[in-house]
């Protein structure tokens, strides 16, 4: 009897669930609907007007930050270079010290010299044998150069900005008006005075025309070096703004600065030297001819060669190169926001990014793409290792024979075959792609490396020339 | 009583309101063009651009439509295949979880690689007689046969 009541509201209940799961559910729907709807309003939006003017930019404003307000998504990609990565073989870590006087910083990348002391041995010596660390981004190119102990061990040239700083304004307003006389007068200043003139490191006006937006090239050392170049191909008086194609200029705005240079004579003027061409051995000959040594080796008195990370040198000797793939196809490849296509402007390893650097073309998976170019770099960094040690028992070597009574003269083909073998293994060294860029040209220098090695110490042990070797 | 109407009227407005939007949705996005077998609807959203005019260089620019080699043959698989990936491309470009370089599923490189031997059956039926597992793939050789590279 008393049972019956409770069955009466129970369906009543199960209604209005029904009802707000009803309700709900429908609510999703529309929001769904909508949500597509708005994209889509959105995208095609988007598609119409690609960019704004927001302010009026031409040749003689440096601060990138202007040139991000017409181009906000560009220039957030280009301050991400301050983010620090690794990759398997390459990358900077971030690593904490303690800020002083002489130097603010607070955070520095790791030093190369700590992972491997014998770069101490190759470079006695010289200013990298104090400092060296792994490069960070773009963002950090100013501030590093101006902090590190280099500068306290060594007096630089003002020479340094036309790659450390955004040089172009500074060096048309010292040139008044002229880019190239405002570069020979900045190589003569003291670092310290050539850094007052600039402020800010590689900007949009570096690379980029103020009033289209086309690719340019502003260093003097590229455009003179290129011309070198093209004039030891049988192209005379070559104009690299005038003559490059958009995709050349793709490479040929990094080729700006990631290359082999030196400073020439008393007024160190900035040289790229390709007058031969741009392989280690071809410039390496250009170093013999012109007899140019950086340092005196302080172990064996040689008259060694810094190699300086020669990118695009390197580059060009690789398969990408010959296919005509550009730096900036893979380091700042094209990505999509929203409706729009732009070129990444976060400079970074490839391998940090594969899917859009290097899925473009390879229709592999991420992993293979990987697995691929870290099987290039582990095999470059193995025979780089072996090409190390022989040059480090060369110099070892030398520096006994010194101490035993041997003559400069007696060691004096010892000493040149260790600048050769030093030379050749510190261009694979220094370049920034562990092999990367070419794996095969790379090998084959470090090759060459350890048989300039073994022939210093075939020098050494016999006490006379080498046949058929100079 | 009076209190089940007025949730009925209720719901009839939201049910209303619901197609209302998604038909609305529908008309704005083409989306009677993707019944079609027309490629260019394919590139609606721009973000296939580059595959469509690789499509159009291809030596089967001329004699394959997109839906030729990505939708299985049938009316029911046809139009399955299409209702699901509409359904995760317009979730993807929504949401925007997706990568730049767009890659192919699995499910979908199947229909893909069906749809070549289908055509082809008098070329590959041999070859097919002779492997009887899935591993082989006419377009690991022939990749370029659909989008020109």
């Amino acid at each position: 009897m008393g049972t019956i009541p409770n069955h009466t509201p129970k369906p009543h209940r199960r209604s209005t669930l029904f009802y707000v799961v009803l309700v709900l559910a429908t609510a999703g729907a529309v929001i769904a609907g909508l949500a597509l709807l708005l994209n889509i309003a959105q995208r095609k939006q988007e598609a119409q007007s690609p960019f704004y003017r927001v302010v009026e930019l031409n040749d003689s404003i440096e601060d990138p930050e202007i040139w991000g307000k017409n181009f906000p998504m560009q220039y957030d990609g280009y301050v991400r270079t301050v983010d620090q990565k690794r990759t398997r073989y390459g990358g900077s870590e971030a690593v904490p010290r303690t800020p002083d006087q002489a130097d603010p910083r607070s955070i520095v990348a790791q030093s190369r010299l700590e992972q491997d002391p014998r770069l101490r041995t190759m470079w006695a010596g010289y200013a990298f044998a104090v400092d060296f660390r792994e490069e960070r981004g773009h963002a950090f190119m100013l501030e590093d150069q101006t902090y590190t102990k280099r500068q306290e061990v060594a007096k630089q040239p003002g020479t340094c900005m036309h790659c450390h700083a955004s040089v172009y304004v500074p060096y048309k307003k010292l040139g008044d008006g002229d880019l190239i006389k405002g570069f020979e007068k900045m190589n003569q200043l003291p670092y310290k005075e050539a850094r007052k003139l600039v402020s800010h490191p590689v900007a949009c006006i570096d690379c980029h025309d103020p009033s289209t937006m086309q690719l340019r090239v502003t260093r003097p050392g590229f455009m003179e070096g290129i011309r070198a170049l093209k004039a030891s191909q049988g192209v005379a008086d070559y104009d690299v703004n005038k003559m490059a194609s958009r995709q050349e200029m793709r490479a040929f705005v990094c080729g700006q600065c990631h290359v082999e240079y030196y400073f020439k004579g008393p007024e160190k003027r900035l040289v790229y030297p390709w007058a031969n061409g741009l392989r280690a051995d071809q410039i390496l000959a250009y170093y013999e001819e012109t007899g140019f040594k950086d340092w005196t080796h302080a172990e064996s008195g040689a008259p060694a060669l810094k190699a300086q990370h020669p990118e695009f040198e390197m580059w060009n000797q690789g398969i990408h190169g010959r296919s005509g793939v550009a730096c900036a196809d893979c380091h700042m490849p094209y990505q999509r926001e929203g409706a729009l296509k732009i070129s990444d402007h976060h400079v970074q390893s490839p391998l940090l990014n594969i899917n859009r650097a290097c899925q473009t073309c390879h229709k592999w998976s991420e992993e293979e793409l990987k697995t691929r170019a870290e099987t290039n770099q582990e095999r470059t960094l193995s025979l780089r290792n072996t090409a190390m040690d022989a040059l480090i028992q060369l110099i070892g070597d030398i520096k006994a024979a010194k101490a035993g009574g041997k003559t400069d003269q007696q060691l004096e083909q010892a000493r040149n075959f260790q600048r050769r073998a030093q030379f050749l293994l510190d261009f694979v060294e220094a370049e920034n792609s562990s092999g990367f860029h070419a794996p095969q040209e790379a090998v084959r220098v470090l090759g060459e490396s350890i048989n300039y090695s073994r022939l210093g110490q075939v020098a050494l042990r016999d006490g006379k020339s080498v046949a058929g070797t100079d | 009583m009076d209190f089940s109407r007025h949730v009925h009227i209720l719901l009839a407005v939201l049910l209303g309101a619901a197609v209302g939007v998604g038909l609305y949705t529908f008309v704005y996005a083409k989306g009677a063009s993707y019944m079609t077998d027309n490629p260019g609807a394919c590139a609606n959203c721009h973000v296939m651009d580059a595959h469509y005019g690789a499509w159009l260089k291809s030596s089967h620019g001329r004699v394959a439509v997109c839906n030729d080699c990505h939708t299985p043959a049938g009316f029911v698989g046809k139009y399955s295949v299409k209702a699901t990936n509409g359904f995760w491309h317009s979730f993807a470009f929504t949401s925007g979880w997706f990568p730049d370089q767009i890659q192919i599923t699995e499910r979908n490189l199947k229909v893909t690689e069906g749809a070549c031997r289908k055509c082809h059956s008098d070329m590959v039926h041999a070859i097919q007689l002779t492997s009887d597992d899935d591993s082989f793939s006419c377009i690991r050789c022939h990749r370029s046969v659909g989008h020109l590279e």
